[in-house]
This record gives structure tokens, sequence and C-alpha cells, in this order.
């Protein structure tokens, strides 16, 4: 630990400094007054936090502005060293120390029964930038509870970025083919489903409820779970094929891919009606049209479709009106492309796609259609997007078999979510959650 | 003793007397007379033989026609299981698709083919087909894809004359292999409709049968 000592010193102080020279540009923290360079992360260190639950506290917050990948988190074992000297405790940091160490911001912590109260040193002018009281309910280091400590994660990420994080949210994903929900850092992992296998689950806005699609009697049918309560229900559909549903932005609708014995088409359907009225989005001509993606104002649909041949990704309105190819059609090269995503800020569309080898996960652009290739280790399929639309969750079989990953588009920076036994797959990623489903 | 046997054996007895009566009077000389208990016991013991006998003939006779029926019928069971056999062999046989695709191959068109005549034969069986994809494609839209599949074999079926309503298809897209691996041998396996009777073709406990 101590040998870590002098590369710590010379790594932070580079860092720092590189932050300081930075003062011109982009975005300002609304309490610490900084601005950074995109691709400069302010370092910050979050000191051991006082009270019951201190310990889950600050490694939850900790662990949560690490994987923002805005931030530079200060390695705890570091901190653990320097806390003597820089106070420790509910003491006011050490300032000169901190800024020798090239930080940021500081902070610190105090959990009562009820909650915990959490301040933001700016180190530079050395004083307490902001101090507020967050309630936690629920049982301690239960699922409401850590929900509502993200949501602390996400505040101070605020304070220093200006940017409020997305650690405040769940993913859903398919596990042993049944619905599975994780924590965004990975933590309270649970199945939603038994029985019948399910699949393709999608997030109503609100988090509340979740639809997916199952093999049933007369098919495949879509389900529709209110998670506040338990229940569930069929969404009433026609037989036959009923597969990726997925709930528009205002969520009163469900979309999804209707077929019996001439192709799929998407459909739209009343997410809390009877069903009747399903309205039919695509006409595919007898070819199939799956895995649509809302645009975020909901007025247009990203969705696979073979019309031309082969799959590709397509987008249109909601009506149906407008379709037409996104991903360009590579004349001679076989190529297949499908379950797109549509980014929280409407620019981009991310896919999954192959040529001659494994699928890879890539973005084209709405505006000039410019494709990016964002993996290349092993298969990567299936993105949906954080709710701060600079990550990405994806299946991946890059540790063999397949799991869910995340990659931040701004630094590269990707993590393993699920070390789930049977694989994990399919994953949606939720908007930002308030402290209970 | 049945009694006609005793009659006939009374009968013998009064032969022999008159005919040693006879004798007697001829040569007045004593002549120790046979004792006529012992050639009786013979005689009787000889009628119960050939009674026994004749009875076990009949008794073998009754047996080995059983035997001939049973075979018979066995024989009649036989062919009928061998034909139920050779026609859900014929009906289940699944068929197999290229990559991406629903096209019916010659050999899948003369699997199809060979189920026509058993579908037409009983008209009271019905086909449950479902569609399965590899795992190449994407998860989902290998669903599409497996519907698609099923609903090809059914097409061309009910253009043969099946009627639609003793079909109904569905699919599993990638969810349920029939190989596990990661190269083409497997994954020509799991690019395939499979066909379930679902009522008639001798099913026991469906409805139909």
């Amino acid at each position: 630990m101590t040998s870590l000592h002098p590369r710590a010193l010379v790594a932070a102080f580079l860092v720092g400094a590189t932050a300081v020279q930075a003062q011109d540009t982009t975005q300002k923290g609304v309490r610490i007054g900084l601005t950074y360079e995109r691709g400069v992360r302010p370092r910050v260190a979050v000191l051991p936090f006082a009270g019951q639950h201190g310990d889950s506290l600050r490694v939850m917050i900790g662990r949560d502005l690490d994987f923002s990948d805005r931030i530079e988190v200060e390695p705890a074992a570091a901190i653990g060293a320097y806390e003597a000297a820089s106070g420790g405790g509910t003491r006011p940091p050490n300032y000169g120390l901190w800024k020798t160490l090239g930080a940021a911001a500081v902070i610190q912590g105090t959990a009562n029964g009820t909650g915990v109260t959490v301040s933001i040193h700016d180190v530079a002018r050395a004083r307490v930038a902001e101090t507020r009281e967050f309630a936690l309910s629920g049982p301690a280091t239960g699922e409401e509870w850590r929900m509502a400590v993200h949501g602390v994660s996400d505040e101070i990420e605020r304070w220093i970025t200006g940017t409020r994080g997305a650690a405040q949210s769940r993913i859903l994903y398919v596990r042993n083919r049944q619905v599975y929900v994780i924590d965004s850092d990975g933590a309270g992992e649970r199945a939603l489903t038994q029985g019948a296998t399910a699949l393709s689950p999608s997030w109503h806005p609100s988090g509340r409820y979740i639809a997916y699609s199952t093999f049933g009697a007369r098919g495949t049918e879509i389900h529709v779970r209110d998670l506040r309560d338990g229940t569930s229900r069929r969404l009433a559909t026609a037989s036959g094929l009923n597969i990726t549903p997925e709930w528009s932005p205002d969520g009163q609708s469900i979309a999804y891919a209707h077929g019996q014995e001439n192709g799929a088409d998407l459909v739209l359907a009343a997410a809390f009606g009877d069903g009747a009225g399903a309205r039919r989005i695509t006409v595919g001509k007898g070819t199939d049209n799956t895995s649509p993606s809302f645009s975020p104002d909901g007025r247009r649909l990203a969705f696979t479709s073979g019309r031309s041949g082969h799959p590709e990704v397509y987008i249109a309105d909601t009506d149906g009106a407008n379709a037409e190819l996104l991903t360009p059609f590579q004349f001679g090269r076989p190529s297949y492309r499908s379950s797109p995503s549509w980014s929280p800020d409407g620019r981009v569309v991310a896919f999954q796609t192959r040529g001659d080898g494994e699928f890879q996960v890539a973005t084209i652009a709405l505006r000039d259609r410019s494709m990016k290739q964002l993996t290349s280790e092993g298969a990567n399929e299936d993105p949906s997007w954080a709710p701060d639309g600079r990550h990405l969750v994806f299946t991946s079989s890059r540790s063999g078999v397949k799991q869910l990953w995340i990659l931040d588009l701004e630094t590269g920076r990707s993590r393993q979510l699920t070390r789930s036994s049977g694989g994990a797959r399919l994953a949606a990623w939720s908007r930002i959650l308030g402290s209970s489903p | 003793m049945p009694r006609p046997f005793r009659l006939a054996a009374v009968l013998f007895l009064a032969a022999a007397a008159i005919v040693s009566g006879a004798c007697n009077r001829r040569r007045a000389v004593a002549v120790p007379v046979p004792a006529p208990a012992v050639a009786n016991r013979d005689s009787i013991d000889a009628a119960a033989r050939a009674r026994t006998d004749s009875l076990a003939r009949v008794d073998q006779a009754r047996r080995d026609s059983l035997a001939r029926v049973q075979a018979a019928a066995d024989s009649v069971s036989r062919m009928a299981s061998m034909r139920t056999e050779a026609m859900r062999s014929a009906v289940m046989s699944p068929i197999y698709f290229d990559y991406d695709s629903d096209a019916l191959s010659e050999d899948a068109r003369s699997k199809l083919d060979a189920k026509l005549p058993f579908l037409s034969a009983d008209q009271a069986m019905r086909l449950r087909i479902a569609g399965h994809a590899d795992e190449r494609g994407s998860d989902e839209y290998n669903l599409a894809l497996g519907q698609r599949r099923a609903a090809a074999a059914k097409r061309y079926l009910a253009q043969r004359g099946i009627a639609d309503a003793r079909i109904e298809i569905i699919s599993y897209g990638e969810e349920r292999p029939a190989e596990q691996g990661a190269d083409e041998s497997v994954w020509r396996q799991n690019r395939r409709a499979e066909f379930e009777i679902t009522a008639g073709g001798g099913q026991p406990g469906t409805s139909g049968s």
C-alpha cells in the first residue's frame, strides 16, 4: 500500500495540473466552479463516512462516482494513508494536502438513523461548497435504501460536473430465459419472472412497470408486470407471434412485433387498455419487422427489418410514414444489422452489426449517417442506452460466457456488470428511478 | 367313467360269455376258462388310452389353431404398428433451412411431400409446426425468422390440400436448439422446423384418436 504513494502523488499532481489548465472550456460544475475539458476528469476524494453504515455509504458513493466515468475517484487505499494528515472523521479536511495531491473536491459524510448528511469541499477555495441532508428510506442496505444512496451519488456528481449522474437506475435483462433486474452498480440482482420462457424486457418510463414476451399456449405473448404490487397481466394480443415490446416515452403505449403466417409487423397498442384496436405501424409485406426503439420525443421508431432481404435498421414515424433505411446497405457484402436503441439525446442510434465476423456494437448519427464501431472483442450485441446518454449496456462474449458489459463512449472504459451463471443478455437500461420501484 | 363306455364294456363281457358258452358246449372237457377280467381290463385300458390320446390330439389341435390365430393377429398388429411408426417418422421428420432463410430446399419439399399421404389418410390428424433458428442472428429477430420458417412449411402443406385449421405454428427462435455448439454442423441442425402430432395419427391420449 505504501509503495503506491509516490506514484499516486505524481499521477494526482499531473491530473490536477491538467484540470487547472483546462479552465476555459465546456461544462461548469454548479458548486465547485471549476471547468473541465472533455475527457479530463476531476479528481475527488471520498473520505470515510461517520455513523452507522458509513462504510457502505462511502463504498457505494465512491463506486458510483467512479462508474460515472466523469470523475477520477481517489483510491480508498490511498485515502486511508492520507486520512490522518487530512483531519479525518468530520473535521475539516487538510485543504493544503489535498491540493498538493491534485484533488478538486473532498467529500465527507455522516450517517444517522434516517439519512446521511454530505458535504463537498472545494479544495481550491478551501471551503465547504455544499452541505445537504439526504433522506434514506427503507431498511439499511436494502433495495430501496441503495437506490436512495445512488441518488445521493448522482447529486454529488451534479455538484462536481454540472450534470446529474445516472447511478440511480436499474437494468433489466434475461438470464436462464427469465427476466432479471440489477442495479447500475451490479448489486441487487434478482429474478422478476419465473416459469415460462421470458424475453425482451422493457421499462415503463416510470420504472414501475415492465413488459416482456413469453412462450405461451397461443404462441408468444406479451405480459405487463407491476413491480410495485407484483401483479402481472397478459396484454390482449392476437394469437401468433407477439414479441419485442417497447414502451412509448409517454408510458401510454407499447409497440411490439406481431405476426401470424406472413411475416411480422410492428403494431402499437394501449399499454393499459384491453389491447383492442392495436394499430399496425409497419407494412413489411411478408418480411420481419421487430425490436422497436422510440425516439425520445416519441414521434419516431427505429427497428429491425428484413425488407431488403437481410436484417437492417430502419426508422419510421410512429404512424408508419416516412420509413427509411438508416444503416447503409453495403452492396455485395453480407451484412446483418439489428436491435437498435435510440439515444436519450435523440442524435444517434446504437445497434449491432455483423459483416464477416462476430456481431459488434456500433452507433450511427441521425444527421450525417456516420457510423462508429464501438467494440471489437468477442461478440457484442443488443445495446441499450444509459439515461446519461454516454454509457451503453450490451451483451458481450468477451469473458467467455455472454454477460452484460457497460461501455463509456467518452473514455472508452468498460466494465462487466453481470457475472451470472447461465449468462445474461437482452439488456434494457431504465431511466433515472426514484428510491422506490 | 362315461356311460357309453360302460355300456360297451358290458356288451363286450356278454359277447365273451356267449362265445365261451358255445365252446363249453362243443368241448365237454373242462378247459380252464381264461379269466375274463384280465382281458377286459386290457381292453378297458387300451380304450382309455385311445380315448386319452384322442382327447390330447384334439386339445393340441385346438392349441395349435389358437396359436396360429394369435400369430396372425400378432403379425397384423406388428404390421399396423410398423405402419404407425413409418407414418409418425414421415410426419414428424424435421426439415432444415439455409442461414437467415425460410426458403424450402428440395430436401425440405420432398420431406413435406412424404407427409401428405398420411395427412390425407387421417383427417383427424393435427399438427403443430415449430420454427427454430441457429444462434447466430439476433435473439429477437430469430423469433420472427422461426415463425416465418414454420409458416413456409404450413403454406406448402396447405397449398397441397391440407386444411389450414389442422396446422398451427409457433416459433421458438434460437431458444430451443436441437444441438449445442458453435459451428456450422451444429447450426445446420438447429435451423429447422419440427412437426408435432397434436391429434390423430394413432396418438393415444390425444383428442381425435
